[in-house]
C-alpha cells in the first residue's frame, strides 16, 4: 500500500471534551539521517483513555513511543504528555511516564528485587522496598526475587520489565509490544494490568501485533502506515479483518476520515 | 501515595544508587577487574624485562611504565562498563527515569575511579617489588587519585560516545588517548618527582587538579548530548 495515498486522519474524536489531552501530537516529524519515520502526525488522546497502536513493521510505532518517553527528540512538530512538551519539559514528562519495551533490558547482574529497588530510587520513592515486594508478587516473581536476572527466562525478564515500568505508578504507561515472549499467565497479567489502569482512569498506550488483544484492551485505536496515521478512532469501530487487510497492504476504511482512507 | 525525594536530595540518592548498582554488578562478575588486573600485571612485567636490559635508572622510566600500564588497563574497564549498559539497553531505561544526566555521568566516573583504584592498589606493591622503587608512600595517593580521576573523566565521556558506533573498539582509545596526554604528563612527572632526588618545582599536581576540574565540569554539562539522541 502506498501510504502517500492515505488521507490524513481526522481530528481526535473526543478532544473537545477534555482541555488537556493525555497525549497530543502536533505535526510530529521524526527522521533518522534524513529518512522520515514519523511524517507529520497530529493526534490527541483524551485523558483516561487506553490507546492501541497498530501498524506493520517499520510503521513508526516504536519511534512514536520512544518520542513520548523522551528517548527520541522530534525533528519537527511537538509531542505533549499531559500538556508537557517532551523536549522542553522532559524532566517532568519522565516523572509521569512509564515505559515497557519489547526487550526487557534489565540489569542482568542484579537480582529482580535489586532492579526494582534501583529504579524506585531513581524516582525518589521512599517506599521502594514495599513496592518492590508487592510488584514481584503481582508479576509472579516472588520466588525468584533474590535471583539474578541473568538466570531468568525471556518471559520472566519481561515480567520484571513490566513491574519496573509501573514501579512509580505512572500517570501514562507506554507499552511497546510488551506481550513479546510472555506466556499465557503473563499475558493474562498484562491484560489485568491494562484493565485496572483503565478502571482507575489512567492512560495506557499500547502497541501490539496481536490485533484481538489490542482491540479488546483499548478504547481508541491508531494505525500507522509508513509514518502516517491511516486510522484514528474508536477501537470498537475497527474490526480485525480491516487491520489484517492493512497489514496485507490494502487501504483501510476509517470512520474518522469519512470513508476510504 | 508514597512520599518522594526531590531536588538535590533526590540527585544525591540517585548518584549513590548508580554507583552502588555499578559496583554491585562488578563485584558479582569481576570481569573488568580480571581483564584490567591481568593487563596491568602483564604490562608491568614486560616493561620490567625491557627496562632491565636497557635502562640504568629505573626511577626515571618506572613512573612512565606504571602509568602506561594503569591507563591502558583503565581503558579496558571504562569501555566495558559503559558499553555493556548501552549495548544491552538498560541505559535507555535509566534515561527514561527523571535523573539528571550530569548525575549519571558523575556517578559513572566515581564508580570507574573506585574500580580502577582497586587495580592500582593491587598493582602498586607488585610494581614496587619488580622495579625496586620506594613508591609505597603517602604522597603517591593524591597523584593516583587525581590521575585516575582524569582518566575516568575522559574515559567515561568518550567510551559513552564511542559506544553508539560500530567501530567503538577502535574509536574509544583513539578518542581518549590524545585527550589524556596532560594527565599522563602530570601523573608521570609527579610520580617521578617522588622517586628521584631531582628537585622539580613544576606544579604537576596543580595541572592534574586543573585538568580534572575542567574536564569533569565540561563533561557533566555535555554528557546528555552524548547519551541522548
Amino acid at each position: 500500500m502506498n501510504a502517500q495515498m492515505l488521507q490524513p486522519a481526522a481530528q481526535p474524536h473526543t478532544a473537545a471534551t477534555t482541555p488537556t489531552p493525555a497525549i497530543a501530537l502536533e505535526r510530529l516529524v521524526k527522521s533518522f539521517d534524513a529518512r522520515p519515520v514519523l511524517r507529520g502526525l497530529s493526534y490527541a488522546l483524551p485523558a483516561g483513555r487506553t490507546l492501541v497502536i497498530f501498524g506493520p513493521n517499520g510503521a513508526g510505532k516504536t519511534t512514536l513511543l520512544r518520542t513520548l518517553a523522551t528517548l527520541a527528540r522530534p525533528t519537527a512538530g511537538r509531542a505533549l504528555v499531559a500538556g508537557l512538551d517532551v523536549v522542553a519539559d522532559a524532566g517532568e514528562v519522565r516523572r509521569l511516564v512509564g515505559y515497557v519495551g519489547h526487550q526487557p533490558h534489565a540489569y542482568e547482574e542484579l537480582t529482580a528485587r535489586e532492579n526494582l529497588l534501583f529504579f524506585a530510587r531513581m524516582y525518589g520513592l521512599r517506599d521502594g522496598a514495599e513496592r518492590a515486594s508487592k510488584l514481584l508478587e503481582r508479576v509472579g516473581l516472588r520466588a525468584r526475587a533474590s535471583d539474578r536476572v541473568r538466570a531468568f527466562s525471556r518471559g520472566q525478564a519481561q515480567r520484571l520489565a513490566l513491574a519496573r515500568g509501573i514501579v512509580h505508578d505512572p500517570a501514562v504507561l507506554l507499552l511497546d509490544e510488551p506481550d513479546t515472549g510472555l506466556d499465557q499467565e503473563a499475558l493474562a497479567l498484562l491484560e489485568r494490568l491494562v484493565a485496572e489502569r483503565r478502571e482507575r482512569g489512567l492512560e495506557t498506550v499500547l502497541t501490539t501485533h496481536h490485533l484481538e488483544r489490542g482491540l479488546r484492551l483499548a478504547d481508541d485505536a491508531l494505525t500507522l502506515v509508513r509514518g502516517r496515521i491511516a486510522y484514528a478512532g474508536a477501537a470498537a469501530a475497527l474490526d480485525v479483518a480491516a487491520i489484517e487487510r492493512l497489514y496485507a497492504g490494502e487501504r483501510l476504511t476509517s470512520p474518522e476520515t469519512g470513508g476510504a482512507a | 501515595m508514597s512520599t518522594q525525594a526531590t531536588g538535590a536530595r533526590l540527585a544525591w540518592e540517585q548518584f549513590w544508587a548508580i554507583i552502588w548498582k555499578d559496583l554491585r554488578s562488578e563485584l558479582r562478575t569481576r570481569q573488568a577487574w580480571m581483564s584490567m588486573g591481568l593487563f596491568a600485571l602483564l604490562a608491568l612485567v614486560v616493561f620490567n624485562f625491557a627496562f632491565d636490559l636497557r635502562v640504568e635508572n629505573l626511577a626515571t622510566v618506572g613512573p612512565g611504565a606504571l602509568w602506561i600500564a594503569f591507563i591502558f588497563a583503565s581503558i579496558l574497564g571504562l569501555s566495558r562498563n559503559i558499553t555493556v549498559e548501552q549495548d544491552r539497553g538498560p541505559m535507555d531505561r535509566l534515561l527514561i527515569a527523571p535523573v539528571d544526566r550530569a548525575v549519571v555521568y558523575l556517578a559513572k566516573v566515581v564508580g570507574n575511579v573506585i574500580v580502577i583504584s582497586v587495580i592500582e592498589v593491587v598493582a602498586l606493591p607488585i610494581f614496587a617489588m619488580l622495579y625496586n622503587l620506594p613508591i609505597i608512600q603517602p604522597a603517591i595517593a593524591p597523584i593516583l587519585l587525581l590521575g585516575t580521576l582524569g582518566v575516568a573523566a575522559v574515559g567515561t565521556q568518550f567510551a559513552a560516545l564511542a559506544a553508539n558506533t560500530r567501530a567503538r573498539e577502535l574509536l574509544t582509545p583513539l578518542l581518549i588517548f590524545p585527550l589524556i596526554v596532560p594527565v599522563v604528563i602530570g601523573a608521570v612527572r609527579a610520580t617521578e618527582a617522588l622517586l628521584t632526588p631531582i628537585h622539580d618545582d613544576a606544579p604537576w599536581l596543580g595541572l592534574l587538579v586543573a585538568f580534572d576540574v575542567i574536564f569533569l565540569s565540561v563533561s557533566a554539562i555535555t554528557f546528555q548530548f552524548v547519551v541522548e539522541e
